[in-house]
């Protein structure tokens, strides 16, 4: 368990280093995929199966899914490729770089100055889960069926586009 | 009768009320009546008063009346209470008198202005703040009286507003007296202080017991109330007002600014004499500013054209003389100097009205000339006048008036041979520009024509006034020549006698020696402006004459000295802090919030990514200090 | 090495995290953006779980849930928005989009 868990670790870091420096979007979408599927296999080794399936099932397969619909949608290839390039260079990286090491070992720092302790690792099965779910925390999960309905309506009423009056053709030339 | 006491200063204040609510909407001779009958019949009842002192004098030798009780503040009381003793007396004829006769001749000289009412409304108001200031049984209500006539003369001074000149010369005259009017009130608040009352007859009392001979607080107080009269009085250091106020017109020249106003000042220092008397200091530069004054004066009027201005600085001189008289505590001939003063004075400014408004307001009298055989009467009259202030001897009143000062200006204790010279270079002086005015305005050949001619009414009183300007002498006699002392003797009841030095040469060689030196003046002017024109040609080229001459010209460039040393200062500073340092402070706050907020705003900018920066920036600062 | 420590789970979660940081402050693409902010909520999601895990109670799912839907519904608003975006501006550039910024008398 414990090797699944470093190697997954290992993967998911080195997948979400590669997403975020990809130029082509759809690129970094399937490096991120690959990076939360190592995700879904770290909680499988916490002992987390019901998170690692919905990990995978929501985030990668329909999170992940909307951004390739809106990639698709919006016909991002190629042009944004090129300007990535163009825009990325590696001095650019420094300056965030930097700060975000200051960040990171401070954290670190942090995480290490509390008590280490070994984890033991039992399997957390979904009927405990859903237990404290639908017990404990009913209300919470009422709030964020409200979220979500919110979500919908929100997304629904932004992405509408008013209807052209003029036939595209004309309307560059409007432009 | 002393119970009509009040009348005196409440009829010229009836007129200036009814004058000045009221007087657009009334006659010319209406106003005419009320303007000039207000002072008139407070002259007749000043008369009777004075006729009645003189019959059966009042215990005490004073009259009291009091009105109301004006306030009342923990240890000062102040009311409003007339007192008028034999100096009072003098004072109010004079005012009275003179006033009303030049209330006359107004009514004819400013027949024609627009402004009759306002004229006659501020008239009278002066008149009424004049009687206040010398009928006063306190010194507040004097110091009220005292700012009145500051006000009138300011208003009268600035009568024909629309021109700038007016207006500037009356600002000027009230500024410089300001300033001694300042130090006034500054020396009433110190003699309070000292004595804990106001009321001038207690006053009077409290001095010797209060002040040692000499002390400094009361020498203090004595030149704070000196400084006041300096500058009322228009003597140096503040006398550069008076040529300015010119700009009035003639009949306030001669009411204001040769009879009444210009007096206060040896009012003040008369009234409270004991109090001057106690601080030797104040007496002798009391006697030195007379003297200085007389001379300077009288040598910036030998060179003056405007003829209004050789008369102002004529009157600087001859107050000159009558502080010179106080200073050394002649008391008495100050006052007959005073009294006969004021008869010439404004005898030759209202002649001198008569002369310009006949040649059509000319004030050059090298412009004017050979008016002798044509204004007759006028000539005549001013004749008197101006022999009158040459002091000639025997036949004018100014001779008995002046000469004893030049006695006692050797002769008092505390008469020395410096200030009798000076006394004497100014008899000569007088003598001199008196006659060279009169030479060159009456005789000679006629420059400008005449348009018109003075009425009865402007004739009449120069008539009155110079037959007492010859004759108004002839009540107080030199000790040597008829020991008759009229006049003084009134005055003594209320001031003291003057005290003379021991082993004193005979009166008569000094006599002699003012004579001859007044006739050596009348006889330079003779033989510079009518025989000989060579001489005056020949000094009219050299330049060295002519800047001695535009130095005196210029009143000896005072006007030049203040503006260097006070104004510019002044207006320097005003330039710099134009922008006001003190509201810089609060501007500078106020524009350090807003270059602040604008700094601020940089970060501002809209770009996402230097807001999750500064989240990011934000964090780490926390995570450290929890770290720390 | 039949354990995990804690503190390596939670060094794994803060590692990701940084990364998405990096992201998130480097990419001028909205598209990106959004990407990188998925991989924090990602790893904030990680180190709830190890919590959970630790202590053996379902809470850390729980949790983990909860941030998955919000999740959800934040990238389906902010994609629409992003749409809008590209409509309107005709770009994806976030440095484009500065109407909220301080107009100031200077800039």
């Amino acid at each position: 368990m414990t090797l699944l868990f470093y190697i997954s670790s290992f993967v998911a870091i080195i997948a979400t280093l590669l997403a975020i420096t990809r130029y082509h979007p759809v690129h970094a979408l399937l490096y991120l995929v690959a990076s939360f599927l190592a995700a879904a296999m770290i909680f499988l080794s916490l002992g987390s199966p019901f998170i690692a399936v919905l990990e995978v099932i929501v985030y990668a397969g329909a999170i992940i899914v909307l951004f390739i619909f809106v990639v698709m949608m919006l016909n991002l290839g190629k042009d944004t490729a090129f300007r990535e390039k163009n825009w990325l260079q590696p001095k650019i990286w420094i300056g965030p770089s930097l700060l975000v090491l200051v960040l990171l070992a401070e954290l670190i720092v942090l995480l290490i100055k509390g008590i280490d302790a070994p984890m033991e690792i039992t399997v957390v099965d979904p009927r405990k889960v859903s237990l404290s779910l639908f017990g404990g925390y009913i209300i919470a999960l009422e709030m964020i069926g409200f979220l979500l309905m919110a979500g919908i309506v929100g997304a629904a009423h932004i992405g509408k586009q008013k209807a052209k009056t003029l036939h595209r053709f004309l309307q560059e030339e409007a432009t | 009768m002393h119970q009509y006491l009040y009348l005196i200063p409440a009829l010229p204040l009836l007129g200036f009320l009814i004058l000045s609510l009221a007087g657009r909407h009334l006659s010319r001779s209406v106003i005419a009546w009320v303007g000039a009958g207000s002072v008139c019949t407070a002259a007749l009842i000043t008369m009777g008063l004075g006729i009645g002192f003189l019959q059966t004098p009042p215990a005490n030798g004073v009259y009291t009346q009091l009105l109301w009780n004006w306030f009342s503040v923990n240890r000062l009381s102040v009311s409003v209470s007339l007192s008028v003793d034999a100096l009072s007396l003098i004072f109010i004829f004079i005012i009275t008198f003179v006033g009303a006769l030049i209330h006359i001749y107004s009514t004819a000289f400013m027949q024609n202005d627009r402004d009759y009412a306002r004229f006659f409304a501020s008239m009278n108001l002066f008149v009424c703040s004049m009687l206040i200031l010398v009928m006063a049984d306190n010194l507040v209500l004097l110091y009220l009286g005292w700012e009145g006539v500051g006000l009138c003369s300011y208003l009268l001074i600035g009568f024909w507003y629309e021109t700038p000149a007016n207006c500037h010369a009356a600002n000027k005259a009230f500024f410089i007296t300001r300033i001694g009017d300042t130090a006034m009130a500054v020396g009433l608040f110190f003699l309070f202080k000292e004595i804990g009352t106001l009321q001038i007859p207690q006053i009077l009392i409290e001095v010797p017991q209060h002040f040692a001979n000499g002390a400094n607080n009361g020498t203090l107080i004595a030149i704070l109330l000196l400084a006041g009269g300096i500058g009322k009085s228009a003597q140096l250091p503040l006398q550069t007002w008076l040529p300015d106020a010119m700009a009035g017109p003639s009949p306030v020249s001669a009411l204001i600014h040769a009879a009444t106003m210009v007096t206060a000042g040896v009012y003040l220092i008369a009234r409270l004499h004991v109090l001057f008397e106690f601080s030797p200091l104040a007496m002798s530069i009391i006697a030195v500013i007379g003297a200085l004054t007389l001379f300077m004066a009288g040598c910036s009027a030998m060179v003056q054209t405007d003829i209004k201005r050789i008369l102002a600085y004529s009157t600087i001189s001859q107050i000159g003389y009558m502080f010179l008289a106080l200073g050394i505590g002649a008391w008495s001939a100050a006052i007959f100097h005073f009294f006969t003063h004021a008869f010439f004075k404004a005898l030759l400014f209202l002649a001198a009205g008569a002369v310009i408004e006949s040649l059509h307001h000319e004030h050059n009298i090298f412009k004017m000339g050979g008016l002798k055989n044509s204004m007759r009467t006028v000539f005549l009259t001013f004749l008197a006048g101006a022999a009158s202030l040459a002091a000639l001897p025997l036949v004018t009143a100014g001779f008995f008036s002046k000469d004893p000062i030049l006695w006692y200006a050797w002769s008092a204790e505390n008469g020395n041979a410096f200030l009798w010279l000076l006394a004497i270079a100014g008899a000569f002086i007088t003598a001199f520009y008196s006659t060279r005015l009169m030479l060159v305005v009456f005789w000679g050949e006629m420059k400008t024509q005449i348009t018109e001619r003075p009425g009865k009414r402007m004739v009449l009183p120069l008539i009155i006034l110079a037959v007492i300007a010859v004759a108004g002498g002839f009540i107080e006699w030199p000790h040597n020549l008829m020991h008759l002392t009229l006049f003084s003797e009134q005055v003594q009841k209320v001031l003291p006698a003057v005290v003379l030095k021991e082993n004193l040469p005979s009166e008569f060689i000094f006599q002699g020696i003012a004579v001859l030196v007044t006739l050596g003046g009348v006889y330079m002017a003779y033989v510079l402006y009518y025989q000989e024109k060579v001489t005056l040609e020949k000094w009219r080229q050299s330049p060295a004459m002519l800047s001695i001459r535009n130095f005196l010209l210029h009143g000896w460039a005072f006007d030049e000295l203040y503006d260097t040393v006070f104004v510019q200062p002044f207006l320097f500073i005003t330039r710099i802090n134009k922008k006001d340092i003190f509201d810089q402070l609060y501007n500078g706050i106020a524009q350090l919030n807003v270059t602040l907020s604008r700094l601020l705003s940089i970060t501002q900018n809209g770009s996402l990514r230097w807001y999750i920066a500064g989240v990011l920036i934000g964090i780490l600062f926390i995570i450290t200090m929890q770290l720390l | 090495m039949n354990h995990v420590n804690a503190h390596t789970v939670l060094i794994v979660a803060a590692v990701l995290f940084v990364l998405g940081l990096i992201g998130t402050l480097t990419r001028k693409n909205v598209i990106f953006m959004l990407i990188s902010v998925e991989v924090m909520l990602n790893a904030a999601g990680l180190a709830f779980v190890a919590a959970g895990a630790k202590w053996q109670q379902p809470d850390g799912q729980v949790m983990f849930l909860f941030i998955l839907a919000m999740a959800a519904a934040e990238v389906s608003i902010g994609l629409a928005l992003v749409l809008q975006i590209q409509h309107q501006n005709k770009t994806l550039d976030v440095g484009d989009l500065r109407a909220l910024r301080d107009e100031d008398i200077n800039e």
